[in-house]
């Protein structure tokens, strides 16, 4: 399609995935990749057998079991399978394995060593590419927009939509661009800027729009901490986030399982090279951040918009303008057991998660363990685990030793999944206590009922490990 | 899917903002394969308070539930829907919904309604003691006190609800012509058209 206009990253890929436009601005939009997990799938999968729908596409889809997953051992030394305890995780890994085969879609299983959380495994085989339109039955699928794909949650009801006609009915979103310009200080991350952006923006100040993350310092980042900064746009709101493929994304892409090889990689490089928003581009909304406001952050309550730097106090209910978020605040506070002029850095934990979608990929091992080296994690720390993405990013770190820096520190080693992100399998955070956790978020009762969670990076994570509080980095680097 | 039109009814005057899909339903409802029995999972922390909203006598089984800003944000879970579907909520009325929740309802047959906080608000303090009407055909919500707010929603949406459209079943009839957007794309794009099944 030639079009005079300039136009930005989103809608040069929105329009190249048009199949039919409606006079009502509903578009069916085709779907280049479709990941599934075992959660939102069964009744999709159910939902096609009953009508005597076929998956029309089983190419373009790749099924991998995550949420449900046990991350200890999965076989015994005899190679067979170890039962999983709880039947329903049972039933619902076995209607994927069954689902799988019966509809012709790849499943990558429980025990291959590519298994790990779909949005590690999708960028990491080469299967998520830069331009291509990308859902998942998750919202975190906004992962992907990392690499420069329009990747975005969808719920089973469009799961069974996708499966049966590879399309979605989708209306345009308006198109934002967040500006992060500037140098990140010493001991900020991809994590921590995303959980800024989220304070700044607010849970809800991406409803209706597609995030363009753009400015110095997302060029400046690592693919790893692209996908962790989209991975959340979904945290304030957005229906999906976006960073311009570049030099660095094409070398990541290349060589991996399922990327394109040959004569498809140069055609597929001339089209990514492509993409960047045209010079003119008109977004509906900008907001600029400086990367010096940037500190490392945690977050104080039960929403991922309440996000403050480690330096900070606990607020007061009455410093908030509005009167819902002045009552929410108050529940939150109440929830997570904190005093309002609380120093952050005060706040005693007892459990550490290092995982999840947001931060579970090679460079986070590294983050973590180059805090942990040679320390141990404090006494009142009960349970501290570290959940690789996926098998490769677990053999990786092996190899470079980053397990046995993680044992000695006293963390536990484990299988790769979606872990205590979730209260979906045996790793949760017992009610009352608090978790300095790596993932996405602090809802109530996400890491298990009556779990207080606070979002970090695995930096920060580690930091807390090793003092048994909530911890600046900065302060053991 | 069962048509949607007139909704009449007592309403839960719940008005919280943020209310998150893990609040709706928590994970540990999600290991189910079919749709169906999740509406006694929904709210579970809400209703672990004996006095809460969802389980009295005069709250429990209306058919609306009137919602605070950014109602339904976070997971995609469409249990969520599911679970306010077999609670018997079969419209949300809301400042703003998340994208991907309005999404879900839609797609079984939950209405929402998108009203300013104002309205919200006088619909919350109405409900505590009388039924709300609302009128998908004129796009209106009503009270018994002459309050009438109109609502947008999109014409597609709307006419799929009133008929009770299978969208699965609407977008397969258009074979022909994402067959043939599939061979534009082999053309020019071939790296996204050849998925996994090739390249193994």
């Amino acid at each position: 399609m030639s079009n005079a206009a300039p136009r930005t990253l989103y809608q040069k890929i929105w329009d190249a995935h048009v199949v039919e436009a409606r006079d009502d601005g509903t578009c069916l939009i085709y779907i280049d990749r479709h990941l599934v997990h075992e959660v939102t799938s069964p009744q999709a999968f159910e939902a096609l057998r009953v009508s005597g729908r076929k998956v029309r596409r089983p190419d373009l889809t790749l099924a991998v079991p995550d949420h449900n997953l046990p991350t200890t051992a999965r076989r015994d030394a005899a190679g067979n399978r170890i039962p999983i305890a709880d039947p329903e995780s049972a039933q619902q890994l076995a209607a994927l394995e069954r689902n799988a085969p019966e509809f012709g879609v790849r499943l990558i299983g429980d025990a291959d060593r590519e298994q790990g959380i779909v949005h590690v495994v999708g960028p990491e085989q080469g299967f998520s590419l830069p331009g291509a339109t990308i859902v998942c039955g998750d919202s975190h699928t906004a992962c992907h927009g990392g690499l420069g794909a329009l990747a975005f949650g969808i719920g089973t009801s469009e799961v069974e939509h996708v499966l049966a006609t590879q399309t979605l009915l989708l209306k345009r979103s308006k198109a934002m661009e967040v500006r992060v310009e500037g140098t990140l200080v010493p001991g900020v991350s991809a994590k921590d800027v995303v959980l800024h952006i989220t304070g700044v923006l607010g849970a809800s100040g991406g409803t209706g729009y597609v995030i363009e993350y753009t400015g110095s310092v997302i060029r400046d980042l690592s693919i790893e901490g692209r996908l962790t900064v989209s991975n959340m746009a979904i945290e304030h709101g957005a229906r999906a986030g976006l960073i311009a493929p570049d030099e660095k994304t094409f070398a990541y892409v290349q060589g991996r399982p399922f990327a394109p090889k040959g004569e498809d990689w140069d055609k597929a490089l001339a089209w990514w090279k492509s993409l960047a928003t045209d010079p003119g581009a008109q977004y509906d909304k900008v907001v600029v951040i400086d990367a010096a406001d940037i500190a490392p952050s945690v977050t104080w309550g039960t929403s991922p918009e309440d996000v403050l730097p480690i330096t900070g106090l606990v607020p007061a209910p009455e410093s908030f303008a509005d009167a819902s978020k002045q009552d929410a605040a108050r529940k939150s506070l109440h929830y997570m057991g904190l005093q309002p002029g609380q120093r952050l850095d005060s706040v005693e934990i007892q459990n550490v998660f290092i995982g999840s979608c947001t931060n579970s990929r090679i460079e986070d091992m590294r983050a973590a363990a180059a805090v942990l080296k040679g320390r141990k994690k404090a006494d009142n720390v009960r349970w501290a685990i570290v959940v690789p993405g996926s098998g490769l990013v677990k053999e990786q770190a092996e190899a470079e030793g980053l397990d046995k820096v993680f044992l000695e520190a006293g963390f536990e080693w484990r299988e790769p999944g979606c872990s205590a992100c979730l209260g979906m399998n045996p790793d949760k955070v017992p009610a009352g206590e608090r978790c300095a956790s790596t993932s996405n978020r602090n809802f109530v009762g996400r890491q298990g009922p009556g779990a207080r969670t606070h979002l970090v990076s695995p930096a920060m994570a580690a930091a807390a490990a090793v003092t048994g509080r909530l911890t600046d980095v900065r302060e053991l680097v | 899917m069962e048509p949607v039109n007139q909704i009449e009814g007592r309403a839960y005057p719940f008005g919280q903002k943020n209310v998150d899909t893990d609040v709706i339903i928590p994970a540990h409802w999600l290991k189910t394969i079919t749709r169906e029995g999740l509406g006694r999972g929904a709210f579970e922390s809400i209703r672990k308070d004996p006095d809460n909203l969802f389980d009295s006598a005069e709250f429990s089984g209306s058919p609306i539930l009137v919602a605070g800003d950014n109602f339904g944000c976070g997971s995609s879970r469409e249990h969520a829907a599911w679970a306010l579907l077999d609670l018997g909520v079969k419209a949300v009325i809301a400042p703003s919904f998340s994208d991907i929740f309005s999404g879900n309802a839609f797609k079984n047959g939950i209405l929402t309604v998108v009203l300013p906080q104002a309205a919200v608000d006088r619909l919350v303090e109405v409900a505590r003691t009388d039924p709300i009407h609302i009128d998908l055909e004129n796009q209106t919500v009503t009270t018994p006190f002459q309050d009438r707010f109109s609502f947008e929603i999109d014409p597609f949406r709307k006419h799929c609800l009133l008929n009770g459209l299978d969208e699965v079943g609407l977008t397969m009839a258009r074979d022909a012509q994402i067959a043939a957007f599939e061979g534009t794309v082999r053309e020019e794009r071939p790296f996204l058209a050849n998925g996994v099944l090739a390249a193994a």
